[in-house]
């Protein structure tokens, strides 16, 4: 459906994208994820054609968005992060305008305005100027506007920044079922919004495309857990003494510690975490201390969020320092 | 084009630009006619539309200011970009918006001289030929305006640069009497285009070599061309003043000629501010 092949993207010597590539099937939602200024927006209007690539390609369904933009636009729904709206026109009046530039007319155009309108529930303002229409609404046009032409592919430009939490769920809601009949990419810095709706999550940071996989996968593949915390009656001391002799312990961290016990954090770079859980208890029975409690902390998608975008924020100092 | 002209033409007429720009249009021309057809009694139409002509620095900036600056400001442009429509679509239904706006008023204007002809001797076809000459500088200017608005986001600076350069031109001849006629004086002037020339492919294209190179290539041509024969020089900076000035061209049909050269230039100046502005819209996707 799109393949995007080592797309790079230059703003002066600025790198806002890295060399990112992917390919994205048909009647999923996806979701692209990263913090503010990663190169989502970047991405995403290199990809409907309302910027150059420094390098790199962009086709949809086969179609260059440089080499063949009308085709390849005609494939594409996109709502930028900024709703384009014209401020003095009425919804139906700016549908009627988008939709005759994307080719429709006559009664496919009437049935189409009409079918987007109900789609986005603005029926009951169609009719007043757009400027004078609540934000959750303009972003509603905006979308409609997206949907129309039947596009297979509808890409938004992080749809729900500064709703109120109502209109954030509506939206969402509206996103999960244009999943069913169309392609859907949008971009988000909220994790738990693309946790939810999306089938695959692309995560980009530092212009780089970090990960992209389905959220369990992610979550899998990254957070087997591997963070213990105990708190047992033995002191410090004891404690790293009878830890000791259990191997795989990346690294102890003493918490708290009272008069009567002590609360530890244990890491592990181990996958097989239960393994490392037995060696524990049967080195605390061998020294004659008990573990009053223990948890296996299992890690959530924002800790490989973080993770992975802080690792690549790391990366570049060392780099300095290397050279 | 079509969906981009009949959006553009229902904004100019929804909100007040299309009647300002008429309503000044019909009172400067209205003017006109009462000073010299109806209190001095003349019976040249012509002459009215001579005299009229100046507000074109008012008008036109008025009505193109908005066009493309407030299409960025709004960030409506993204929308024009990921249309499957091409930007020379945008900009040629755009401007025939304009015209359209532009002919309304002219319509009115072009029944005054049959009008006046109920009472009195007219001669309709210099007044009709001027009319044309008065309509294609009108839409030359128009072009000159959609490219000013296209280079920034801001209305005011798009309105200001308009007026400015507008009164340059209709002042060009005048101002053409005080400049250098002496060959070395031209060749700094040329000097001076060409280096403009360079900077305006560098902000087009940021394209640095392409600039320095159509800069200097036509430095080295001026100056070649000097030192063969310094007597083409003579006078040519108040020359190309002359021939810039788009409103010089009109008194030739004021005359009672209808200049086909002038014809073409007028389209000429259309085509090629358009083609800037083309360019200009493109230019922002590869920033």
């Amino acid at each position: 459906m799109i393949s995007v092949e080592h797309l790079t993207k230059y703003y002066g010597s600025f790198l806002a994208v890295d060399d990112i590539s992917f390919e994205i099937d048909k009647g999923h939602v996806y979701g692209f994820l990263g913090p503010n200024g990663a190169g989502k927006s970047t991405t995403m209007n290199i990809m409907t054609g309302c910027l150059s690539a420094t390098s790199g390609h962009v086709r949809i369904d086969g179609h260059d968005i440089f080499d063949e933009p009308d085709k390849a636009k005609r494939q594409i729904g996109y709502l930028p992060e900024h709703p384009p709206l014209y401020m003095s026109d009425s919804p139906l009046e700016y549908l009627r305008f988008v939709g005759e530039a994307k080719g429709l007319h006559g009664t496919e155009l009437d049935r189409q305005i009409d079918e987007v309108i109900h789609k986005t529930g603005i029926a009951g303002v169609k009719n007043r100027r757009i400027s004078n229409l609540s934000k959750g609404y303009r972003q509603r046009v905006g979308i409609a506007q997206a949907l129309l032409g039947n596009p297979r592919v509808i890409i938004l430009d992080e749809p729900t920044v500064g709703l109120d939490p109502l209109q954030i769920i509506e939206i969402r809601d509206l996103i999960k079922e244009l999943g069913q009949t169309h392609t859907v990419i949008f971009s988000s810095h909220i994790l738990s919004e693309v946790q939810t709706i999306c089938d695959e999550i692309l995560m980009i940071s530092k212009g780089k495309l970090v990960a992209f996989d389905t959220p369990a996968n992610l979550e899998k593949k990254l957070l087997a857990p591997n963070e213990i915390r105990l708190t047992t009656d033995a002191n410090p001391d004891q404690l790293r003494h009878i830890l000791e002799k259990v191997p795989a312990i990346s690294r102890l961290t003493v918490e708290e510690s009272s008069g009567r016990w002590t609360v530890a954090r244990i890491n592990t770079d181990r996958r097989d975490i239960y393994e490392l859980s037995r060696a524990i208890y049967l080195a605390f029975a061998a020294g004659d201390k008990v573990i009053l409690e223990m948890a296996l902390k299992k890690g959530t998608l924002e800790d490989v969020f973080i993770e992975l975008t802080e690792s690549s924020t790391n990366e570049k100092p060392a780099g300095q320092k290397e050279a | 084009m079509v969906a981009v002209f009949k959006h553009e033409l229902r904004m100019y007429f929804q909100s007040l630009t299309a009647y300002v720009f008429g309503a000044f249009l019909l009172v400067i021309v209205g003017i006109g006619a009462m000073l010299y057809n109806l209190q001095a009694a003349v019976s040249n139409f012509e002459y009215v539309l001579s005299f009229s002509s100046i507000i074109y620095a008012v008008i036109v900036p008025i009505l193109t200011m908005r066009v493309i600056a407030e299409e960025r400001r709004q960030k409506t442009d993204q929308l024009l970009y990921s249309l499957p429509i091409s930007t020379v679509e945008v900009i040629v239904g755009k401007y025939l918006a304009l015209l359209t706006v532009f002919v309304l008023p002219l319509c009115l204007i072009a029944v005054y001289p049959v009008i006046f002809a109920q009472y009195g001797e007219v001669y309709l076809p210099t007044s009709y030929g001027s009319l044309v000459a008065f309509f294609l500088v009108g839409a030359a200017l128009i072009a000159l305006g959609v490219f000013i608005s296209s280079l920034s986001e801001n209305q005011g600076f798009a309105a200001g640069i308009g007026v400015a350069a507008i009164l340059l031109n209709y002042f060009s001849v005048t101002l053409s009497e005080y400049v250098s006629s002496t060959a070395i004086g031209s060749v700094v002037a040329l000097f001076v285009l060409a280096a403009g020339l360079g900077l305006l492919i560098h902000y087009l294209t940021r394209n640095d070599n392409l600039a320095c190179g159509v800069g200097i290539t036509l430095m080295a041509a001026v100056v070649i061309a000097y030192l063969a024969d310094s007597s083409l020089f003579e006078g040519l900076l108040p020359e190309i003043m002359t021939a810039l000035s788009l409103f010089e061209r009109l008194d030739v049909f004021v005359n009672g000629v209808f200049d086909l050269t002038a014809v073409v230039y007028y389209l000429s100046v259309a085509v090629f501010f358009l083609f800037l502005s083309v360019q200009s819209l493109e230019k922002r996707r590869y920033n």
